[in-house]
Formats: C-alpha cells, structure tokens, sequence
C-alpha cells in the first residue's frame, strides 16, 4: 500500500532542499536561505511528533516502517540538523558561492538519516546511507583549501570502501537466506539450526562485513583510521554534524538490523553481543589513550568520540544475556543506548558551537590558543566547559545520566568486567578534557580582546547546553520516550 | 512536612554561587557580603534543626522524597539522621567560616566564592542523600570547584596537586559507581534506607556480596584517605587555597568516613565483621604511618595535611571497631577533627599570610609578633592531640574505649594500644611544630608581621568555643549521633 502520509515529514524535507537550492538562484540575500531551511525543518518535526505514539506501520511493501523507534530518531536527526544551520550561518556567509548548496546538503544528508532509521530492508537501507553519506563527502569539502579537500577524498574513498563492504556483506545474509526484508531474514534464520548456521560461513562472514560497514558510520575501532583527519579538515559546523548525526544514524541502523534480524536464536545474538562487547572495550580505551596527545581541539574531539561510539556499544553488548531477565528490564540496554545518543548530541553539538565562535575570531583550533579564554569570553567558556564536563560524564550534565543509565544496563547484563573498563575510562578521558577546561581558565590571554560571538551561534549555544543540563538534572522525560521508542524490538 | 528545610540548606549556597557569577557588576564588598548571607542562613537553619531534632526517635528526620527519574527508580530523597546531621552542621558552620576566612582574596573574586559555595552545596548534598543516585551525584559534583579552586587559587605546584586530587577521587568514585550499580541491580532499589531495612537478604546477585562492599569501599577510603591512597593528599592540601584546606580537611575528608558507615557498614554488616581485622589493620597503619611522616615535615601546612591520614586513621578504626562506642567515637572524631583541623589550617594561613614563611626552618619568635595568633594555634594544636577538656580528647578516648573493648576480632586491643602510640607521637610533633614557629629568639625579618585583626578573631573564637564546647560537653553531640548509631547497632546483631 501506498501510505503516502506516512512519509510527510521526509517529503517535506526534500521539498524545503529543493526550495532552497532554488531560491539560491533568485535572492540576493543569502541569510534568507538559512531561515528557510530551518522552517522546513521545523514543520518537517512537526509532523514526526505529529505521528509519535501511534502503531507502528510499515509502507512500500514492508521497505519502511513507520514507528516510535523511527520517529525518534527523526526527531533527532531534525534537532541535530536544525543546530547545526544555526551553527552555520556565520560560517557560510563568508562563502562566496554555493550557500544555497550547503544547506540543501544539509537538509538532504538529515533526509537520508531519516530514512536510515525507518527502513526495514537491506537495499533501501544502503540507498538511504549513501544519500546520507554523499552529501556529507561533498560537505566535507567544502572548503576548497587542501585541507578540507584531503578530508574530503579521504572520507570519500574509506566510505566507498566501507560501503563495498556493507553491500557484500548484504549479499551474503540475501544468499543464505533468500530475503532482503529484516523480518523475513529473521524467520529464516530461526528456521535454520544451530548446526546449519554454523556450517554457512558465508552468512556469519555476511553479518561481520555488516558490521564492519556501519562501524564505518559510527567511527568504532578499528573503522575509525578516518575519523581525526576528517574532523579536522572538514568545515567545522561539519565536523560536529559528522560527530553527531552521522554516528546517531549508523546506531539507529545497527540496532534495527541486528534486532530485528539478527536478534534470535539467542545465543546468535549473544555471539554479536560480545563482538560488540569487545569493541567497545577496544574503541574506548584507543580513542581515550591516543586524545591525550593532541593538540587540535577538532582532533582532539575526533578522537573522543571514538571513544564516546565505544561507550555507546557498551549499549548494544548487552542484547547478550536477555535471557531470563523481565522485559522491563531487558529494555534498559537500548532506551540507554537512544537516551546516551540524545544526550551525547547535545553535548558534542554545543562543544562544537563553542569552537565555532572562538574559532571565528581566532582562526585556529589549537588547544594552546583557547588560553586565557575564561577572560576574553566567559560565557563561551563556561559553556564549553560545560559541554567537557558533560563528556567526561560529571554531574550535573547529561553525560552524566547517560553514562549511569547505560552501565546500568550493562550490570545488569552481567557485564561488569566492561562496566569496569568504562568507568576507568572515563576517568581517563577526564584528564584531556580538563586539559582544555584549564587552558581556558588558568592560562594567560594572549590578547584582551574579547571573543564576539553572533546571534544565532547564541542561541544554538544555548538551547544544547539548556539541553545537556536538563538532560543531566531531570532526565526522566527523555528517558521515557527512549523507552517507548525502544519498546517495538521485543523479542 | 511543611518546610523543606534540608533542600533550603543545601541549595541556597548554590543559588548564592549563580548570583554571584551572573549578576553584572557587583562590587567586591558586595560579592563577599552575598557570599557571607548565603552561608549565614544555611547555619543558621542547620542550628535550628539541631536544636528541634528528635533525639528520642532513632531513624531519618526532616525526611524529603519526590520521584526523581521514574525509569530507573531514582527519588530526591533527602534527610538526615543522628549520623549526619552533626557533619551538616559542621560543613554549615565550616561554610560559613571559610567566607571570612576568604575576606582577603583579592584574585578573580567573582569566580572564586561562587566555586567555594557551589563546594559547599555539593558536600551538604552528600551529607543529606538517601538516593544512590542522588549521593553519587553530589559525591562527584564536588571535584568540578575542587578543581578550579586548587589549580587557579592556590600555590605551588597547585596545577599538579589539582589533577592529581581529580584523578584519585575519579578513580575512586568509578569504584564506587560499579558499586552503586551492582548494588542497584542486585537490589532493585536506589533507596539507601529501604537496601539497609531490607539486609542482605536483598541482595539477588551473581557476584559475591564482598565484591560490593570492596568497590564502595575503595571509593571511600580514597576520600578519607586511608593507606596507601592516601598520596594525594599532602599535595592537594598544601598547595591549596587556605580556606580550602579548611573545607578539604575540615568537611571533604569526612565524607569518605560518613559513606562508610552508612553504606558498607549500615548495608553488608556481615561483610563488615567478616573484613573488619583487615580494616582495623589499615587503620592502626594509617594512624602510626601518617603519625610518623608528619613528624619529618618541615612545611607548615604539608605538616598538618599529614596529621589527618593520622587522625582520619582513628576514624577507620573506630569505624570497624564496630561497637556501638567506637562508631559514635568516630563519629564524634569526623566532627572534631573538621573543627580542629579547620582551624589549625586557618591559623597556619594566617602565619603564612603574615610572616610570608611557612618552612619551620626558617620561622620562629613568632609569639612576640601575633601573640592572639600564638594563643590560638597553641588551643588547636593541643586540641589535635587529644588534651583533656577539647572534643579531640572525647572523640579520641571514645575511638579507643570503644575499639579495646570490642569483641568483633580477637587481637584489636593490640591494635588499639598500638593506635594510642600515635597520639604520643602527634604530641612530638605539635608541640616541636608550636615551639619552632612561635617560640625562641624573635627575629628580625618578622618584625613587620601582624596579628589577628578584629575578622580573624571572630572566626577563631567561633572555633575555639566549638571546639571547647563539644570538649566540655560532648553530650551535646553524641546524644544525636546515639540516635544514628542505635540501628546500626541492631543490624550488627549487637
């Protein structure tokens, strides 16, 4: 069937991309273009919260589903996307050319996230990923310096390659069970044995290859090698989307396919729940180690957010071990897992916000040049240093409450020996972060010139890091839509 | 419950320290007047709290509980018991001093008091927690100010100091986390009250239950400190901001000492007796190690942050004890030695501030020049090493009556008189530390040094008479604290 309005707030989406793209040609003030992009993205939200709470219904022959698990993602994926053109405006308004194209990439790279949450089928699933990540090779380069150009290439050629992988690994699982749709694959597997899985290697080698191509998305261990290069060179309004929406869609992704077509027999899934478990253990305590060194504050965030994507897998290890458990308590592995994206969002969006505003004035994105930046700009600062804060996973921000909600699920899934290895992590991620928070406010100024910041970075600003300590302090509401959004994956 | 008091006490600090760091252009004076009010009024209500508590009635009072976070069962659940309220009382009253002690920073005014009243709402927060979550959350709060107020406002190698202090207390409350989250799992409840009525019978885990009790533990004895993660605190305390020292020493190590009892000792009492030897070994090592590494100071304040792994030492041994007068000596010890350390790292500031000296080596005579100062760092000094008619002498006898005449371990009345060889020692060096500074020939470099002025005298008879007080009447707070320690004492089955 065709259930066209299921679909209204993607097709509003692309409407507003093309409107801009084609108003580009015709206003001479290009401030307009931002503003147009945000209303569309504002009704575009309005309907997904519009349909929020229904049934879940799927369209186009069972190739996407349309339910709460979906539509909080898009809600994300819209918040994320409406802070970063936010982010943007100064940013692009130095652009000679092609502001129009940006933010219609922008908008179409959310489209394809949007649709990375809802489908429920391998080839749609690889269409909506590469329009997401197309976008994003073209945004990365935006820059035309050869900076920007590298990150762009580099992006380009490790995600072809990634993709590679992925639609091999698609083609396996589609050999050895026939289907491409998540749930039929699911019966298919459960009709086979023990023994008949473990004889078709191809189908294990499948599910690996898949893994490895959405460990690509998030930036998990050992995909990552992109992740500093690319962080550094993109625009950075860019980079923050990257770091944020790109990883927040390669975990919607995840855990639809391994869920809903991976999730049973059980003890298949407490094979990948370790796989999962073991790199995150990998991923946290690599991406923390190697951030101390650094010196850039954009690779310095690139590194931390491989660790970030490694506490998050802490999240999808623990599908291993539901068995036994109630199912109230075997959700609180995946609403913890969408409460610490929400929040993680938040946080590294308004991080990056920060950088923006000092790096505007500055132009640089070294540590040792956010001296003294307590006195030239103090809000900035203590917003940042919030955002840090959070990141480390101190009270009263929301990483906190994320960190606490996500290693309750993992206890409780008897991992504690990862429960262990995170927590020292953390400890050791607040060394680089405080590094930074110290140089902001014990450093000398090298000049006492103040640090402007403009109106719309202000209210981006402002609206995460409102939204990281409403995250950290009563996070109850949040946490309750993660868990009617992680609710449809029972099993 | 028709007034919040415990939420009013805590946070009012806090929204002292908002209003001081948003509102523009305030005035210096301002500021400190602002700093003073928001910390005048916590005391003051913490007194009347004192006064009105119950001290028929064993259990919580002034209870508070709202749903927090529905999803995973987390209340605001506040209150206090005979246990606590003593050690709320005295971080209002340390609170409220430390703002005078502060009357001459001159250095980022703004930020610094609005840092020191948010530390001051954090540890009040500890204090008052009966939700794990909600005591994790106020236990870790705290090293954000710690942080800043260490590495901007102190001294030496201060940036060093600062980040050696967060690692440890991260590492120790990581500890603690996995802890609280077995704990949690293995409960099914955040609620500090309802896990201790509920025993050990409630606790549905794979893991063994010792496991738990370590992980918390470790989070504790990092704060209190006990040897060997003790390390930190020499460096942090030194370096550190005088009034800081005061918070540090005074109310932040206590933290580490409440947490135990009410935690390890209140939840595993079985675990406890079961490991209490260990514990009481740690202690009597802590106690004679800390005793005898204090004597080889030649630094002021480096000196007296080593006698607090000594004394806090007496608090762990007091603690495992596990008698109904050892915990109430430890618990009356966590209070005086927050007074008398307090003061003690007051009295060294203000040496420091006025003689520009704080190697031992180099002052001396200073009784001619500060002879009020002189007076009163003598009182403290004696007081620290347990005369008779100070609270260190009621806290100390009560730690040692209690412990020799505990049944819990055979052998602790070894452990308790090798514990009492450490007060021999503390006399040594108070007293060698009170002669070198103050007494001998004056000498001339310090002619120009002046004594206490009318603020400074304030807030040392405040001390003083605190500290006399309680010495002269200990009653006046054990009473309370018997009403803290009573249930626990029924959970130990003695």
């Amino acid at each position: 069937m065709l259930n066209f309005e299921l679909i209204i707030p993607e097709l509003s989406l692309a409407a507003t991309a093309v409107i801009v793209i084609l108003l580009d040609l015709v206003i001479p003030r290009k401030g307009w273009l931002a503003v147009v992009s945000l209303i569309g993205v504002l009704v575009s939200a309005g309907f997904a919260i519009a349909m929020w709470g229904g049934d879940s219904q799927t369209m186009f022959n069972n190739m996407l589903a349309v339910d709460n698990f979906a539509i909080f993602f898009k809600l994300l994926f819209l918040a994320i996307a409406a802070l970063v053109i936010l982010a943007s405006t100064d940013y692009v308004s130095k652009f000679a050319r092609f502001q129009g194209e940006y933010y219609a990439l922008v908008l179409l790279s959310a489209l394809g996230m949007m649709l990375m949450a809802a489908t429920t089928e391998l080839i749609s699933i690889y269409i909506a990923l590469e329009l997401a990540s197309i976008s994003l090779y073209i945004l990365v380069g935006f820059l035309k310096d050869p900076k920007s150009t590298e990150a762009s290439l580099k992006y380009l050629l490790l995600g072809a390659f990634a993709s590679a992988l992925l639609l091999f690994g698609m083609a396996l699982v589609f050999g050895f069970t026939g289907q491409t749709q998540l749930g039929e694959i699911a019966q298919a597997i459960q009709g086979m044995s023990l023994a008949g899985v473990l004889d078709s290697l191809g189908l294990i080698l499948g599910m690996v290859l898949i893994v490895a191509g959405f460990g690509f998305k998030i930036a998990a261990v050992p995909f990552h090698m992109w992740v500093p290069d690319v962080y550094e060179g993109a625009p950075t309004p860019i980079t923050a989307y990257l770091s944020v929406a790109s990883k927040a869609a390669g975990f919607a992704i995840i855990l639809r396919v391994f869920y809903s077509a991976f999730g049973l027999p059980s003890w298949l899934s407490l094979d990948w729940g370790l796989v999962f478990a073991v790199l995150a253990a990998i991923g946290m305590t690599l991406g923390n180690v190697i951030a101390i060194p650094q010196t850039n504050i954009k690779r310095m965030l690139g590194y931390s957010s491989i660790a970030q994507a490694g506490y998050l897998m802490v999240g999808l290890a623990t599908v291993g071990a539901t068995v036994g458990l109630s199912p109230a308590a075997d959700i609180v592995g995946r609403s913890s897992l969408l409460f610490f994206l929400a929040s993680y969002a938040l946080t590294n969006l308004g991080a990056f916000i920060a950088i923006i505003a000092i790096s505007n004035k500055l132009n640089s994105d070294l540590i040792s040049d956010y001296s003294g930046m307590g006195k030239r700009a103090p809000l900035l600062a203590l917003a940042l240093t919030l955002c840090l804060i959070s990141l480390i996973g101190m009270p009263p921000a929301a990483g906190f409450m994320a960190k606490f909600y996500i290693f309750s699920g993992a206890v409780q899934h008897d991992l504690l020996w990862l429960v262990v290895i995170a927590v020292i992590n953390s400890v050791i991620s607040a060394y680089y972060y405080l590094r930074v928070v110290k140089v902001m406010w014990l450093g000398e100024p090298a000049s006492e010139e103040k640090v402007p910041s403009s109106g719309a970075l202000r209210v981006a600003l402002s609206l995460s890091c409102l939204g990281v300590l409403l995250l950290g302090i009563i996070p109850g509401y949040v946490m309750k839509l993660a868990e009617m959004a992680a609710k449809m994956f029972a099993f | 419950m028709d007034f919040n008091y415990l939420t009013t006490i805590i946070f009012l600090p806090a929204v002292g320290a908002i209003l001081i760091a948003f509102i523009p252009g305030l005035s210096d004076k301002l500021i400190k007047r602002l700093a003073a009010l928001f910390t005048l009024v916590p005391l003051a209500l913490s007194i009347y709290l004192f006064a009105i508590f119950d001290r028929a009635a064993a259990g919580i009072q002034f209870e508070e509980k709202f749903s927090w976070i529905p999803a995973i069962n987390a209340h605001y659940h506040l209150g206090v018991d005979g246990l606590s309220l003593p050690l709320v009382i005295l971080m209002a009253f340390l609170g409220f001093l430390v703002v005078l002690i502060s009357w001459k920073v001159d250095l980022r005014l703004r930020e610094y008091f609005a840092w020191l009243l948010l530390l001051e709402t954090s540890i009040l927060g500890v204090f008052c927690s009966l939700d794990l979550l909600l005591f994790f959350l106020f236990w870790e709060i705290e090293v954000i100010p710690m942080y800043f107020l260490i590495s901007i406002w102190g001294t030496g190698r201060k940036e060093y100091s600062a980040i050696k202090y967060v690692v440890y207390t991260l590492f120790g409350s990581a500890m603690m986390l996995t802890g609280i989250l077995s704990l949690y799992f293995a409960t099914g409840s955040l609620s500090m009250v309802d896990i201790a009525q509920g025993g050990p019978a409630m606790i549905q885990s794979v893991m063994p239950v010792a496991a738990i009790f370590f992980l918390l533990l470790v989070g504790f004895a990092v704060k209190l400190p006990v040897f060997p993660l003790h390390t930190w605190l020499p460096d942090a305390h030194t370096d550190a901001p005088t009034a800081v020292s005061v918070v540090l020493a005074g109310a932040l190590l206590k933290m580490g000492g409440y947490g135990m009892i009410r935690l390890c000792v209140t939840i595993f009492p079985e675990v406890a007796q079961q490991y209490a030897l260990l514990l009481v070994i740690l202690a009597v090592v802590s106690v004679l190690y800390g005793a005898a590494v204090t004597l080889r100071q030649t630094d002021l304040k480096r000196l007296i942050a080593y006698s607090s792994i000594s004394h806090m030492g007496y608090v762990l041994l007091g603690i495992f004890a596990l008698g109904q007068v050892s915990l109430v000596g430890a618990s009356l010890q966590m209070f005086s030695h927050g007074v008398i350390t307090g003061l003690l790292f007051a009295m060294a500031g203000l040496v420091m501030h006025s003689a520009g000296e704080r190697n031992l080596r180099k002052l001396g005579g200073l009784v001619r020049q500060m002879p009020i100062i002189a007076v009163i760092f003598s009182v403290a000094g004696l007081a620290s090493l347990g005369l008779p008619l100070t609270s260190g002498f009621a806290a100390e006898f009560l730690v040692f009556v209690g412990s020799f005449s505990s049944t819990v371990v055979s052998g602790i009345q070894v452990c308790t008189i090798l514990g009492v060889l450490g007060i021999v020692i503390t006399a040594g060096y108070i007293l060698w530390m009170l002669q070198r500074v103050f007494y001998g020939p004056p000498l001339k470099q310090f002619d120009k040094a002046k004594d206490a002025d009318i603020l400074e005298r304030v807030y040392m008879f405040a001390f003083v008479a605190v500290i006399m007080g309680v010495g002269i009447y200990p009653a006046i707070l054990t009473d309370v604290i018997k009403t803290g320690i009573t249930p626990i004492m029924g959970l130990l089955g003695g």
